[in-house]
């Protein structure tokens, strides 16, 4: 799914959770806001506990906030109902998830022409986009077997190419390594750069593991509940091993507006600035260029 | 395109589990079994009835005193021979009146003994309720007349009194009292469980000698036409009533007694149907309850598929198929299997059965409801399913 030029793919203004447990009301997110454009690469990171899973659910239009307003691929998610915010994720989110999620006694290709489903298209046209897609992520001879008959790496890929099947707005991959080797990790995330770089889909990966976020061009730093940082680097270096990541706005990296962009804030402000930096930023980005050139073993098959 | 993958899903769920979905099955096969065959039991005796009521004779005429109706206490008949004159005239045709006075008795042949039904007649009866004899002749218009001392044997009084002789000829003793037997009925089977071969048939003039009486218990007329039997029946109570002004007549035709019989055994049908129907809906109840295990066993799959854009009623839509393809699949097999045992029933046993169109059609129509009743809360609960918990599921 294409945007429109000038609409976010997210767009998050003073959103909260708050979860009622026993009659106890228990915040979980308080008043994040930020703007994630068409195309970024961005990693939310932060420690177990930082409620970084519950923002990746609000991201991902599976829950809804308690306060404040979130704009999913130009669409306000307290105006929709369960099957408009159904329909949404169709469109406009595709997942992956650290534990892959996929049918175990479904072959790699209905797995992946599962979204398609929902879309209401017919098994033909299902198939042949699902293969299609499982090319571009190097499973095109893998296309039959079952999840149980594929290795780790191969089983993510899989999980990648059905949340790609949907053309979405936006890739939110949840630990996408957490189950993996180094490895075979390092491979995944080559993927998921290169599809980002290729596609245009925006990449958001949500993580506790620093290194990881260190590969992302900017990163969301979450601890309690809130964006304890959000700083875009300007060279980050792909696979850039014992780098530390930057907190709180180190040098290295251009603070952005986070507190400041508060409550009542006129969302084209920041959003805007945000918008341009991303999409004008990224093309002419030598990481790209390299993020592919590095994903040479893997991607040999790919489209 | 969406009901189309709900199928397909809700058919490998089913034969992913298959021990599980045959045994649930089964509660439904077993309830839809039972249904069928209860259903066909009471239509068979239903029917068998019905035939027999009919085989009475054609256009039956039946005057008692009292009304007619279940559950009404019998009146002493104040009717003698006289009336039964006045019902000949009426009709116009003493041939088509018959009478009977009937009372138990112990019929003895030489050290043989039958307790049986001693039915005092006229020489009419084999006309008005066509019945037949196997051997020797029925009683005479002389034999009645002159209260001659004669009996034709029921086939199983027959075969009680005289198991290895001809009775033709033979003398029985009725109350004490001597009688030639000059006849034997064919054969008719038994009735509602009642054994109709056990009678003794002598003169209505002997049979009152006998028991020191001079009424008749009830009068049997066979109308000349289908079309006036009830105009006839009103005519045949005016003039008995005209001449027992203290008693009530009743005139029914073998329709109301059909009806009265035909209400009776449709109570009986639907209560066996109600008794089999707590089977199925126990059944239902198994359905139910493996689609509730169904559905937290998948609470993960549920979450992925919301999470891919599955909107709460294709979800809900997908558990439902497979409650009704369940209950629908069981719901076959046990309508053959209930149309199985019906027929080899109605074969091997002397319980009649009768499959009727309506009661398959029935019996399939509620398994499916079974499956969409029970089917729906399961399914309502998977829609509802919060996508992120279902997704946090082990």
């Amino acid at each position: 799914m294409t945007l429109p030029v000038g609409v976010p793919a997210i767009e998050a203004v003073d959103v909260s959770r708050t979860y009622q447990l026993d009659g106890v009301s228990v915040p979980a997110l308080r008043g994040v806001s930020f703007t994630i454009d068409s195309g970024e690469y961005v990693a939310v990171v932060g420690p177990s506990g930082s409620r970084k899973s519950t923002l990746m659910h609000l991201l991902g239009g599976l829950d809804r906030p308690t306060d404040g307003r979130l704009v999913i691929g130009g669409r306000d998610v307290a105006t929709l109902s369960a099957p408009e915010l159904a329909t949404l994720r169709n469109e406009t989110i595709g997942f992956v998830f650290q534990a892959f999620h996929l049918l175990p006694r479904t072959s790699a290709v209905d797995n992946v022409a599962l979204p398609l489903v929902y879309r209401g298209i017919g098994a033909r046209q299902r198939r042949d986009r699902a293969a299609a897609t499982l090319g571009r992520v190097g499973l095109g001879h893998r296309l039959h077997h079952r999840p149980s008959q594929l290795s780790g790496g191969e089983q993510q890929r899989v999980a990648i190419a059905r949340a790609l099947v949907t053309d979405p707005a936006v890739l939110l991959a949840d630990e996408p390594t957490g189950n993996l080797d180094s490895a075979t990790g390092e491979a995944v995330l080559e993927l998921l750069e290169r599809l980002n770089a290729e596609s245009g889909v925006a990449l958001v990966m949500v993580t506790h593991d620093q290194e990881v976020a260190a590969r992302a061009r900017r990163q969301i730093a979450v601890r309690d509940g809130r964006v304890r940082s959000d700083a875009i680097h300007d060279r980050p270096l792909s696979g850039a091993v014992g780098r530390p990541a930057t907190l709180d706005g180190a040098p290295s990296a251009e603070p952005r507006s986070v507190s400041g962009s508060g409550p009542g804030h006129p969302s084209g402000g920041s959003g805007g600035a945000a918008g341009a930096t991303g999409r004008l930023s990224r093309p002419p980005s030598g990481r790209t260029a390299e993020g592919v050139g590095g994903d040479e073993p893997q991607a040999g098959g790919g489209s | 395109m969406r009901l189309a993958e709900a199928w397909r899903v809700a058919l490998d769920a089913l034969r992913a589990n298959r021990m599980r979905s045959a045994l649930t099955m089964l509660g439904v096969i077993i309830g839809v079994a039972s249904v069928v065959l209860l259903v066909a039991i009471g239509t068979g005796t239903k029917q068998k009835v019905e035939q027999q009521v009919e085989g009475l004779g054609s256009n039956l005429l039946l005057v008692v005193p009292g009304k007619l109706d279940v559950g009404t206490a019998p009146v002493v008949s104040p009717l003698t021979l006289k009336d039964v004159d006045a019902v000949s005239r009426v009709v116009g045709d003493p041939g088509r009146v018959a009478v009977t006075i009937a009372s138990g008795a112990t019929a003895r042949a030489g050290a043989r003994s039958d307790f049986t039904t001693v039915q005092g007649v006229l020489e009419t009866t084999p006309t008005v309720f066509t019945r037949s004899l196997a051997r020797g002749r029925y009683l005479t218009g002389a034999d009645v007349d002159t209260s001659r001392r004669v009996a034709v044997l029921g086939a199983s009084v027959a075969r009680a009194l005289f198991p290895d002789r001809d009775p033709l000829g033979q003398q029985i003793a009725l109350a004490g009292v001597r009688f030639r037997v000059i006849g034997v009925f064919t054969p008719l089977g038994q009735s509602l469980g009642v054994d109709r071969d056990d009678e003794v048939h002598i003169p209505v003039t002997a049979a009152q000698r006998l028991w020191g009486t001079q009424r008749v218990d009830g009068i049997a007329v066979k109308a000349p036409d289908r079309e006036r039997i009830d105009q006839l029946g009103d005519r045949i109570v005016a003039e008995l009533s005209r001449r027992h002004p203290d008693t009530e007549f009743s005139a029914v035709t073998q329709q109301q007694i059909l009806g009265v019989l035909g209400d009776i055994l449709g109570v009986l049908t639907g209560v066996l149907a109600a008794i089999a129907g707590i089977s199925l809906l126990v059944g239902g109840v198994g359905v139910s309850n493996i689609m509730l295990v169904s559905v937290r066993e998948r609470t993960r799959e549920i979450g992925l598929r919301k999470a891919v854009g599955a909107r709460p009623r294709d979800i809900g839509v997908q558990f439902l198929l497979e409650a009704v393809l369940l209950t629908s699949i069981g719901g076959l097999t046990g309508m053959g299997l209930g149309v199985g045992t019906a027929l080899l029933v109605d074969t091997v046993s002397p319980i009649p059965a009768a499959i009727t169109w309506w009661s398959l059609a029935l019996a399939f129509g509620v398994s499916a409801a079974v499956g969409i009743v029970f089917g729906v809360v399961p399914a309502q609960r998977a829609g509802r399913l919060d996508p992120v918990v279902a997704l946090r599921a082990e």
